[in-house]
């Protein structure tokens, strides 16, 4: 079974799992798959299996961490031990914490904290099955699981990778692209105004290169951008119909 | 000035719902200066709202944001030495005095607050005092404001309450004349429904999840008052 892999890239130009260079893999999501959270999303994206469930906004404890101006954001990424092709120690690793650490970051940026002041929003990103590009699923669930909340925020954040495969810039890695490929830059953003929460790079990449795997995410993230109002929407346009004067039918 | 949905359009988080100067900005969303224009974007899912020059979203989905005066449904979680901590199911505990619940003079050194309420106890309760620097306080002292001792307490999502009630109450009253039952509806999200008969109650529950489900239509309660005739007579034949 150990064949030598010699080049990411087929003779006939697509990659190893049958894409183009600039194709997504193919991705599903549900928003409020949880009954118990506040707000939860389900996603699939390629062999990536990921569920986020959100809490909050709520009282925070210990008390300590409480700021009197504002909410705190909490994220908990974790791989499942089954995840990976080994496995994994429930214990979280290295990886884990730095990931929670840059997406609570990224959340920290496109939500209303200052509306909650002493409070928290909880996130608990669980990777079911890990292939490559975790990261920015995993933002791009939580935001659908944020908005499925209710929590106010400037815009749903949108993630998708770039890199250099081959010396060709490709979009959305898998899991072989990521490792043996030559370059790798998840990039997140909030598609309509076209704001960066997460800008990473890992790997030699010419500044003509990043221009241009920038240029090519943000078409990426625009389909992806699509999907993911779908999804929201899904759950009411279901038993849509023509709506009348809601606001006027208050008390 | 340009208005760029239309009403009722259901939009989601950082979608443009205005541009150019002269539109304010109602809830659920927020301004931005792009290129020295003003644009409105909505900040939560929900239905836009368009009145006159002002534009706002409808949310479909949050958490109850406490307010002065609301009539709450809370429940007892911690008993103090003067005071309850009352979870009113949103991001901040509400404080109940003892002041607030009894009119004589208290002395924590004779008696002991839970002869009063205990744990777990689930009051109707009205916010008097909340400026989010401070949890919010609460008082037993009103009309209709007692501890609760019987019913069924379901939870709903608390934007759907205004819904649940209607315009100007007619969708409650709706339900409690067609089921002759007694609900109380906190703005928290929290319903207590009344009534001696158990498929009664299970039919105020259903149609109080239908009016959830099916919040953001219209002529919701035509439906309901529909979907009651028809359970109504469905029950009664039953029982014969």
């Amino acid at each position: 079974m150990n064949e030598e892999i010699t080049s990411l890239i087929r003779e006939d130009g697509l990659r190893l799992d049958g894409r183009g260079l600039h194709e997504l893999r193919p991705i599903s999501m549900q928003t409020g798959v949880l009954d118990r959270a506040d707000g939860s999303c389900y996603l699939t994206w390629g062999n990536n299996k990921i569920i986020c469930a959100v809490y909050g906004p709520r009282e925070l404890h210990p008390k300590h961490l409480a700021q009197p101006d504002k909410a705190i954001v909490r994220v908990e990424y974790r791989l499942a031990t089954f995840s990976v092709e080994e496995r994994k120690s429930p214990a979280p690793r290295r990886r884990e914490y730095e990931l929670s650490k840059i997406l609570s970051e990224s959340i920290n940026n496109v939500i209303f904290l200052e509306k909650f002041p002493n409070g928290t929003i909880d996130l608990f990103i669980t990777v079911l099955d890990a292939d490559g590009g975790t990261r920015c699923a995993a933002l791009t669930a939580a935001s659908l699981g944020l908005a499925d909340a209710g929590i106010p925020m400037r815009g749903m954040i949108t993630g998708c990778a770039v890199g250099k495969v081959d010396g060709k810039i490709v979009v959305d890695l898998s899991d072989i692209e990521d490792k043996e490929g030559e370059g790798d830059m998840p990039v997140a953003m909030i598609f309509n105004t076209g704001e960066l929460t997460l800008l990473q790079c890992d790997g030699m990449l010419t500044p003509e290169e990043v221009e241009e795997g920038l240029k090519l995410s943000k078409t990426a993230i625009g389909q992806i951008y699509q999907m993911q109002r779908k999804a929201l929407l899904a759950k009411y346009s279901q038993i849509e119909e023509q709506s009348d004067e809601l606001d006027e039918e208050e008390e | 000035m340009t208005i760029l949905v239309t009403k009722n359009q259901l939009v989601i988080p950082g979608e443009i719902l205005a541009s150019g100067s002269g539109v304010k900005a109602g809830g659920g969303v927020f301004r931005k200066k792009v290129n020295n224009e003003t644009e409105i974007y909505a900040s939560m899912i929900g239905l836009a709202q368009i009145r006159k020059n002002r534009v706002g979203v409808v949310p479909l989905e949050g958490c109850y944001i406490p307010l002065e005066g609301d009539i709450v449904i809370g429940k007892i979680t911690r008993v103090g030495i003067t005071s309850w901590n009352v979870d009113i199911r949103g991001p901040y505990v509400g404080t109940l005095r003892v002041g607030n619940v009894i009119e004589r003079d208290f002395d924590a050194l004779r008696e002991s607050l839970d002869r009063i309420l205990q744990f777990g106890d689930i009051i109707k309760a009205q916010i008097t005092f909340f400026d989010r620097m401070r949890d919010p306080v609460l008082t037993l002292q009103g009309r209709g404001l007692r501890k609760i001792n019987n019913g069924r307490l379901i939870e709903v999502d608390p934007v759907k309450i205004p819904r649940i009630i209607g315009k100007k109450g007619s969708m409650i009253q709706l339900l409690k004349n067609m089921t002759n039952t007694q609900i109380d509806v906190g703005q928290n999200g929290r319903i207590i429904i009344v009534t001696y008969n158990l498929e009664i109650e299970n039919l105020v529950e259903r149609a109080i999840r239908k009016i959830e489900a099916e919040a953001h239509t219209s002529g919701l309660t035509d439906r309901i008052r529909e979907f009651l005739e028809k359970e109504k007579k469905l029950i009664s034949e039953r029982s014969e």
